[in-house]
């Protein structure tokens, strides 16, 4: 079977295939019965391991306006919290006949060990610092139908790229598409082999901006603080964050993207959030459409249409 | 004569891949070549046809996991040794960290005492430098050094001795009865978190860095030390081009450093993480290939001075998990001297008698091994391996002799072949089989 394991792995042709499916999924969320039958009778076990009612949600979403049976399983009060391996919670999922299993894990490579003990396909939903590529899916698609293209697009992605599983993905997957990304941090959450990446570094913020059509802010943990990342989390909202001010240095047409979940004040200010330039709700509805499409085509045929 | 004194003769080794000789091994010690051997053969003494095989002197391991105390799912000291004279060797250094950790003239003669009943090599125990490897109290360095385990190495292997003051004292302390401290060199807040050498290929897998500097900053400071208070230092597992560049300098201002380095430094590079596979997995973390080209040149020019297998052994589910969760180590001692001739001998970097150097004689020397090491003459103990160098075999994890099965080397193809080992002239292996 085929999974969905990095974004890295897609070539132009599959992610293409992936934003063109969504494209023609996002309307079945437009109408007033928001169900296809395509998946009937297939099961899709939602493995969750952290939290995140966000992802889980939306996967949830997209698996049922498939028609798919769906199944969650949270690490919490089940047997995982009794001391279960997740090579025998995947025997006994396989065992259940899951077709699909859709897994959050904190341990970067999660997904893909996952993927040598199951038959079924196996859609990584972020794996520890390693990647979430339908998030990365989900971004290119809202700044392809924003925007009109991602063909040298200039994407700025702000914040703490060291422990982003978002940023890993977005890199990738945007360099296969064909935009231009320039990641922006302080050089303690950038990787130290930063250089090999197929993007460009600034620790310039306000230098990037006036040349940017897209730009994306991670989420920063306060904690990093205490492990000497930056000083203070006001000298890095200071330094990296996108106010009023650093907002108005974009050009007109820009767009200002978040994963979620936001921390208001500390990498954005409220009113950059609130902006109509801001596509945060919509990445979240993009979300579900992105992972119908990915469902349908891993799940869909008697052969996965894209895939590893 | 030949059932009481154990009398064998050995027809047709090549010594250190020397002309073809036949030894006499009588009495646990060799008691003469060719026409003392013809001598015994003709008077009905056993024959052990070793035509084309390669006389070795028996392997020392300076760095051997048994397990036991504590962990005996993974190893015991009875399969441990096994797994060790079926690697070719007649001696290895049982690490400290057990469970108890052997930080006690009790445990050590434990481990010792477990060795000799087993009897399938002589088990060095190693003891803890600190008390439980905390790090903060010495352990009874002396009370071990005086028990019947003879104990002259001392280390928190898998655990750094990282306060420097400590360690200072440590060296002191050992150079009363010539011990020798032997330091796990990893600085424990550079690799908080630390899954796998940081570079490359650790920022693509997001998997937390082990920067090569988090060895090397640990290395020159125990070197300056060593020097300071004229003692003696041993590295573990040394596996950074840096390191080397420091070990190298360190010797040549007349420090009284020694250094390893394991056979999968010598072979495996970072990118096998890729697959995320723990049995990849390994402290200090495998590295690049330029740090394996410089390990190998520093093996071969002396700067390190031995090989040492690290041999860590770990029950399936230990490595049947995610990569973060699963545990660090790999076994080494049923495939060393394989690796070691791939890598350091077929390459031309060194030959047989320095190989017998680095994997015999020098790592029984820093240890303090007496009776182990020795050259193949007249007189000494007749601790012997037979070697098929010309052999190649498919490594299977399932075939090993130790209890665990998490070799890095599995379905690969390697040279060589061990057909036997004895121990004081009693074989241990004898036609690739235990005995």
């Amino acid at each position: 079977m085929r999974h969905l394991l990095r974004a890295g792995d897609l070539s132009w042709d599959e992610a293409t295939l992936v934003l063109d499916t969504t494209r023609e999924l996002a309307q079945v969320s437009d109408r007033s019965v928001k169900k296809l039958p395509t998946l009937r009778g297939r099961t899709v076990v939602n493995l969750f391991y952290e939290d995140s009612t966000r992802t889980r949600t939306s996967f949830e979403l997209a698996a049922k306006r498939l028609s798919a049976d769906v199944i969650n399983f949270s690490a919490k009060g089940s047997s995982v919290s009794k001391g279960e391996g997740l090579k025998d919670t995947a025997l006994t999922l396989q065992a259940m006949g899951a077709d699909g299993v859709v897994i959050r894990h904190d341990s970067s490579g999660a997904a893909r060990r996952l993927a040598t003990w199951i038959d079924g396909s196996v859609l990584n939903a972020g794996d520890g610092m390693h990647e979430h590529p339908t998030q990365a899916l989900l971004d290119a698609y809202t700044m392809r139908e924003r925007l009109g293209r991602l063909e040298g697009l200039r994407v700025a992605i702000v914040g703490d790229i060291l422990h982003s599983r978002v940023a890993r993905s977005n890199v990738w997957l945007l360099a296969t598409l064909g935009a231009e990304v320039t990641l922006v941090a302080p050089p303690t959450l950038v990787p130290v082999s930063v250089s090999t990446w197929p993007c460009a570094v600034s620790y310039d913020l306000e230098a990037v901006l006036p040349k940017t059509d897209v730009v994306m802010m991670l989420r920063v943990q306060a904690e990093r603080m205490q492990a000497a990342f930056f000083p203070t989390a006001r000298e890095y909202s200071r330094r990296y964050g996108l106010d009023g001010d650093r907002f108005a240095l974009l050009p007109d047409h820009a767009i200002v993207m978040h994963p979620g979940p936001m921390v208001r004040g500390m990498e954005i200010s409220a009113e950059v959030a609130d902006s109509p330039r801001s596509t945060i709700t919509e990445q979240v509805a993009n979300g579900v459409s992105v992972r119908m499409a990915v469902l349908y085509l891993l799940l869909g045929g008697s052969e996965p249409a894209f895939g590893n | 004569m030949s059932t009481t004194d154990n009398a064998r003769v050995i027809r047709g080794a090549r010594i250190l891949g020397g002309e073809p000789a036949d030894i006499l091994v009588r009495g646990g010690v060799i008691a003469g070549f060719d026409a003392e051997a013809e001598t015994a053969a003709r008077a009905g003494t056993e024959v052990i046809d070793a035509h084309g095989l390669f006389a070795l002197p028996g392997l020392v391991d300076l760095h051997t996991h048994l397990r036991e105390p504590g962990r005996e799912d993974a190893e015991t000291v009875t399969s441990g040794s096994k797994a060790a004279a079926m690697g070719g060797y007649t001696a290895v250094h049982a690490m400290a960290n057990t469970d108890p950790v052997a930080d006690t003239a009790g445990v050590v003669e434990q481990v010792w005492r477990l060795g000799r009943d087993a009897g399938y090599c002589h088990v060095q125990p190693v003891g803890a430098v600190t008390h439980n490897l905390d790090g903060t109290h010495l352990a009874e360095l002396g009370a071990m050094a005086d028990s019947l385990a003879d104990v002259r190495v001392f280390s928190d292997d898998g655990k750094c001795v990282s306060d420097p003051l400590l360690m200072r004292r440590a060296l002191e302390y050992v150079k009363a009865f010539g011990g020798v401290v032997a330091q796990h060199a990893q600085e424990p807040r550079l690799t908080e978190h630390a899954q796998m050498n940081e570079g490359v290929v650790s920022d693509r897998l997001g998997l937390t860095g082990w920067p090569a500097v988090a060895e090397e900053a640990i290395i020159a400071r125990d070197c300056l030390l060593a020097e300071h208070v004229g003692s003696r230092l041993h590295i573990c597992h040394v596996s950074t081009k840096g390191s080397v560049q420091i070990l190298r300098w360190a010797k040549s201002r007349g420090c009284d450093v020694t250094a390893e380095v394991t056979p999968h430094h010598l072979l495996l590079t970072e990118e096998l993480a890729e697959s995320y596979d723990p049995i990849y997995k390994v402290n200090p973390p495998l590295r690049t290939a330029e740090d394996v080209h410089a390990l190998r040149e520093a093996l071969a020019e002396g700067t390190i001075d031995c090989v040492a297998t690290d041999h860590a052994p770990h029950p399936v589910e230990a490595k049947e998990a995610e990569w973060s969760n699963a545990a660090m180590g790999m076994l080494g001692l049923e495939t060393a001297l394989s690796v070691v001739q791939h890598t350091m001998v077929d390459t031309g970097l060194l030959d047989w008698p320095a190989l017998a150097d680095r994997m015999s004689a020098t790592p029984a020397r820093i240890g303090r091994l007496p009776g182990q090491g020795r050259p193949l003459a007249v007189g000494e103990p007749a601790n012997i391996t037979l070697y098929d160098a010309g052999a190649a075999r498919e490594i299977d994890p399932a075939a090993m002799v130790s209890k665990s099965a998490n070799t890095p080397y599995g379905s690969m193809t390697l040279p060589g072949r061990v057909v036997a080992t004895f121990l004081r002239g009693v074989p241990t292996v004898l036609d690739g089989k235990m005995q």
